[in-house]
């Protein structure tokens, strides 16, 4: 237990703080230590599940354990209250170790109402623990959810290879309340509170990062603020005096973090920070224009409240007039990004090709979610890897890198950006709604620390000297950025082919023909200046290689750690380049027996690497717009090696 | 244009040879495209700025290929999204000019979303609609301002598709300036394309352009020398509507009806007239309905010219510039409190 640990004390119900005690002495209940684990905060969309989740964390990141949190809403803003499809979820798994994932399966589930305990039930590890709320278990919320007539899990065998703590949270927040001075509506709505106080008691967790959440958002000594927090401390006092744990006991999990600063991003957050940590280190300002979609608009919602940074976002009428935006921003000399989803992608393509063809930097954000068209606009998918590769009409080629977690989105983000203004070229940039929306705590980055980038801004032009040249190439291949404003580069390009250097409108065949293989170059050539790809985890040689790229990163690297923990001959390297692929990627793959790629999709990372090194990796492909869980993976893993 | 701002430069005052670039313009010999480009490069140097301070941006058609003949900077972009390029370009860079060259299928089809949002946002954006009532480039389809029953390649049978009212959309979709030229008016062209470049805020420039090739004549009915006088009226601020040969003819309004009037008779004065008040919204309304055709309309009106209306609105950038400062009020923001944000907490 670290010495930051608060504990909190309560005779009836006051509550004292006491800074730096061990947090045993003060219970009559047993603690048990605990490596990790998996709560699942699950309710109808109107019981605040979200902020119940997202305050569980908060308190567990300051806490100081790992995290990795993953929300689960209905995509109906409305649904129908009391319905499996109006249940909201928020997962979160925390440990003492470094945690990859939200967890394949959760130890613990808070069902507020039958729906909730239905929609999830699968997912709970048998001997799981179940938190009810008895109220949300009535006649209407069986009816609701579809329990057949005089069925009640929590009466009957459905839930006997689980521990069910049924507690009457809604009778208790009432009593705890009574003289608030709220109305019963206002009441009823704290109930979430109670159940967050209880699993604060459960896992020996200080509740006054709420407290302070709750002061500050509604004022201190505010009558909703003083509810609230009274309700928090109803619940943790009820886990503290009734004797329903006494067999459990409490848990603790003690700090995995380092010291230092931290703060928790999501993946949508973590890109907007990027792309405004590399303007800014690039001496540029960001445009961003964006047209909303799910899940990619938490980009444009963070990045609109950048101002102090210099950021312009603009909100375009459609996906195509925010590319185009960007592309006029950059033509301006701005650092200009689009982010958007399949749908909004499928409409970019066009200007996409317009800004291969201009040579210009540009950094395009796809949060992939399920398709094809609508699909599963909620729900994560890996499936657009083709079509950032070869969306686009003519020989186009743009490059694309890829990020495998919450806060690597900053980083793939970073990156993006520092080769799109290195080398002129538009970029494609994969995230998913997985790692949009999931969280997970960031050690704060600092300034010096991220790599330089460096722009080709071209200077003023003398009259005496040579003639200006938009379309002159370095040793890279990558042209020069003349922006407007500049005295003597005054240029005109665009859309049509042009003539080698001088940019100049050719239609001359063997023009073309240069300029295409010019185009191809130059994007291959930034494998010059990308790190080689590396092995996250295993030997260098073996027998199975897990070659995984995006948001699967958690569960592969917690399948072949397991692996790795039984014997097993298995590596696993993680792609932030797909195009162009590191250089040693072909060697690197070549020292193992078999290539095994999990995907997302249909196998399309498969394609590419079939294609561009001529033999047949293992295809594992899930398109269930669920991620992958670690134990899909070994089990799969363990099959091949038996194979072998 | 913002405010005619002379730069500090020591250069020589610049002409209109100066803003000629080295490439020849590949329009067919007698396109109206010409006399546009002309007009524009007569124009620049009223601007008070610089060559390099100046962007053309055009979109994909004979109208579009506009910038490559402009020594200033230019993006000859892709089919119908000229204005948000040019709106990107204008937004990350408000201290420039930004002129939008577009033809009639540009601005109206293909970027017809793009051309009503634009306007309602009012970005500080010179647009220079170059209205063939044709689609030139690809060889004569009919546009979206094709006459009704025009026969031609798309149309054999003639169009039957409503043609769109430029004027009329303008006002509609919260346009804070629009005129309306014709390409062989040289001089009114340049007077008009100097009102359109003081104007704070979109300034859309209708311009009716002849194509010879595919739709030559478009508009003769009302702009051929017979025709003219007595089927055009040139608006001008505070003056009345007359029109005709001998400025025989007058429009008056009838609660709101306007209709045209007799001045020869000598009992209606030009007193009784219309007075033109371009900053009149509704009245530019009705100026936008003077759209009839002569030769299928009797007792029809003459169609208008000059500067219909021309609102103060702030531009967009201008709003946007505005709530940046705001936010920076206390100092720009620093990279590492990017990094760190407001959330951020201490394991100690
Ligand atoms: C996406 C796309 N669709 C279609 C075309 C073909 N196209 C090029 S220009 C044009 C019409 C041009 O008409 P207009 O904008 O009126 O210009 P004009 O040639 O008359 O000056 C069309 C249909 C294209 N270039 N791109
Ligand atoms: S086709 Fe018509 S619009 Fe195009 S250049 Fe020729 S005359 Fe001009
Ligand atoms: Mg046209």
């Amino acid at each position: 237990m670290g010495v930051y640990r608060r504990f909190h004390f309560f005779v009836k119900q006051t509550i004292f703080f006491v800074m730096s005690e061990p947090i045993s002495s003060t219970s009559k209940h047993t603690v048990t230590q605990k490596s990790s684990v998996s709560v699942l905060f699950a309710g109808d969309s109107g019981d605040g599940m979200q902020l119940t989740g997202t305050q569980f964390a908060n308190t567990v990141a300051v806490y100081g354990a790992d995290l990795n949190t993953f929300p689960n809403f209905p995509s109906e803003i409305r649904a129908p209250a009391g319905t499996i499809s109006g249940v909201s979820g928020f997962q979160l798994q925390f440990g003492s170790k470094p945690v990859y994932t939200p967890g394949a399966r959760f130890d613990v589930m808070v069902a507020m109402n039958a729906a909730a305990l239905k929609a999830n039930l699968k997912d709970l590890h048998r001997g799981g623990i179940i938190i009810a709320c008895v109220e949300g278990f009535d006649e209407k919320n069986l009816k609701l959810s579809g329990y057949p007539e005089g069925a009640n899990p929590l009466e009957d065998e459905t839930l006997s290879n689980y521990i069910v703590f049924q507690i009457p949270v809604l009778q208790l927040t009432r009593e705890a309340l009574r003289e608030s001075g709220l109305s019963t509506k206002e009441i009823d709505r704290c109930k979430n509170m109670f159940v967050l106080g209880v699993l604060y008691w459960l896992y020996s967790l200080p509740i006054d990062v709420t407290t302070e959440m709750l002061n500050t958002k509604f004022g201190k000594n505010s009558t909703i603020a003083e509810a609230n927090i009274k309700a928090i401390k109803a619940g943790y006092f009820f886990g503290d005096e009734t004797e329903m744990f006494a067999n459990l006991g409490r848990f603790d999990i003690s700090p995995a973090k380092q010291h230092g600063t931290y703060r928790r991003v999501t993946g949508n957050e973590a890109c907007a920070i990027g792309l405004t940590a590399a303007a800014m280190k690039a001496g540029l300002k960001l445009f961003l224009g964006s047209y909303p979609i799910t899940p990619a608009t938490e980009i444009l919602q963070t990045l609109a409240k950048f101002k102090k940074f210099g950021v312009k976002t603009f909100q375009a009428e459609d996906e195509i007039a925010g590319v185009i935006t960007s592309i006029g921003a950059a033509y301006g000399g701005a650092l200009a990004a689009t982010n958007t989803s399949g749908p909004g992608l499928a409409l970019k393509t066009e200007a996409l090709g317009l800004a291969v063809i201009l040579e210009l930097p540009l950094v395009v954000i796809n949060v992939q979610r399920g398709g094809p068209s609508t699909g599963l606009p909620t729900k994560p998918e890996q499936s657009d890897l083709m079509m950032a590769m070869y969306g686009r009409h003519g020989d186009a080629p743009m490059p694309i890198v890829s990020a495998s977690s919450p806060v690597d989105c900053f980083y793939a983000t970073y990156e993006a950006a520092r080769i799109a203004v290195e080398h002129m070229t538009p970029v494609m940039c994969l995230t998913d709604g997985y790692l949009a929306l999931s969280s997970e705590p960031w050690k704060v980055e600092t300034g010096e620390n991220l790599p330089e980038i460096k722009t080709g801004i071209m200077p003023e032009r003398q009259a005496d000297e040579p003639p200006f040249l938009p379309y002159k190439r370095d040793e890279r291949h990558v042209r020069p950025w003349a922006i407007p404003g500049t005295k003597g580069l005054e240029h005109r390009i665009g859309g049509l082919e042009k003539q080698h250097e001088t940019g100049n409108v050719s239609h001359d065949p063997d023009n073309h023909e240069l300029m295409t293989r010019l185009r191809a170059e130059k994007i291959e050539k930034i494998a010059e200046s990308i790190p080689l790809q590396k092995i996250d985890n295993g030997p260098e040689k073996g027998e199975v290689l897990v070659l995984g790229w995006g948001s699967s990163y958690g569960a592969i690297k917690t399948a072949v750690e397991n692996a790795l923990g039984q014997g097993l001959s298995v590596s696993h390297a993680h792609l932030r380049y797909l195009n162009p692929f590191p250089k040693n990627l072909g060697e690197l793959m070549a020292n193992f027996k078999k290539v095994l790629i999990p995907e997302n999709n249909n196998g399309q990372l498969v394609h590419l690497i079939r294609d561009k090194y001529l033999f047949a990796p293992v295809s594992f492909t899930k398109v269930k717009g669920l991620p992958f869980n670690e134990m899909e993976i070994l089990e799969k893993i363990t099959d091949i090696i038996k194979e072998l | 244009m913002t405010d005619i701002d002379i730069t500090q430069d020591a250069r020589p005052a610049l002409t209109a040879k100066d803003f000629a670039s080295d490439q020849e313009p590949k329009w067919c010999p007698g396109c109206g495209d010409h006399a546009v480009l002309q007009q524009l490069k007569n124009v620049m140097p009223d601007l008070g700025m610089p060559p390099e301070e100046i962007v053309f941006i055009s979109g994909i058609g004979c109208s579009s290929r506009l910038p490559y003949y402009m020594a200033t900077y230019g993006v000859h972009g892709i089919h119908g999204r000229a204005l948000p390029m040019a709106s990107g370009l204008k937004t990350a860079r408000p201290e420039l000019s930004v002129w939008v060259a577009t033809g009639d299928g540009d601005a109206l089809s293909i970027g017809g979303n793009h051309f009503i949002h634009t306007l309602r946002r009012n970005l500080d954006l010179n647009v220079v609609l170059f209205n063939n009532e044709i689609y030139g480039l690809t060889k004569g389809q009919y546009s979206p301002t094709t006459k009704l029953g025009l026969r031609t390649v798309t149309s054999p049978n003639g169009v039957i598709d409503h043609p769109f009212n430029t004027a009329a959309l303008t006002l509609g979709s919260g346009g804070t300036f629009f005129a309306r030229a014709m390409d062989r008016d040289g001089k009114y062209l340049r007077s008009v394309l100097h009102r359109a470049a003081q104007h704070k805020g979109t300034s859309l420039v209708e311009i009716y352009q002849n194509c010879p090739i595919f739709n030559n004549s478009a508009f003769e009915a009302f702009a051929g020398q017979e025709n003219k006088d007595e089927r055009t009226l040139y608006v001008e601020q505070d003056m009345p509507l007359v029109f005709g040969k001998f400025r025989q003819k007058g429009i008056r309004l009838d609660g709101s009806t306007p209709v045209v009037v007799d001045l020869s008779k000598g009992d209606i004065s030009e007193n009784d007239l219309w007075i033109h008040n371009e900053r009149d919204i509704f009245k530019a309304n009705l100026l936008a309905r003077f759209f009839d055709d002569p030769l299928t309309v009797e007792n029809f009106l003459p169609r208008p010219f000059g500067v219909f209306y021309v609102e103060d609105r702030m531009a967009y950038e201008d709003a946007l510039t505005a709530q940046i400062e705001l936010a920076q009020k206390s100092g720009e923001g620093t990279l590492e409190e990017l990094l760190k944000g407001d959330s951020a907490y201490n394991i100690k």
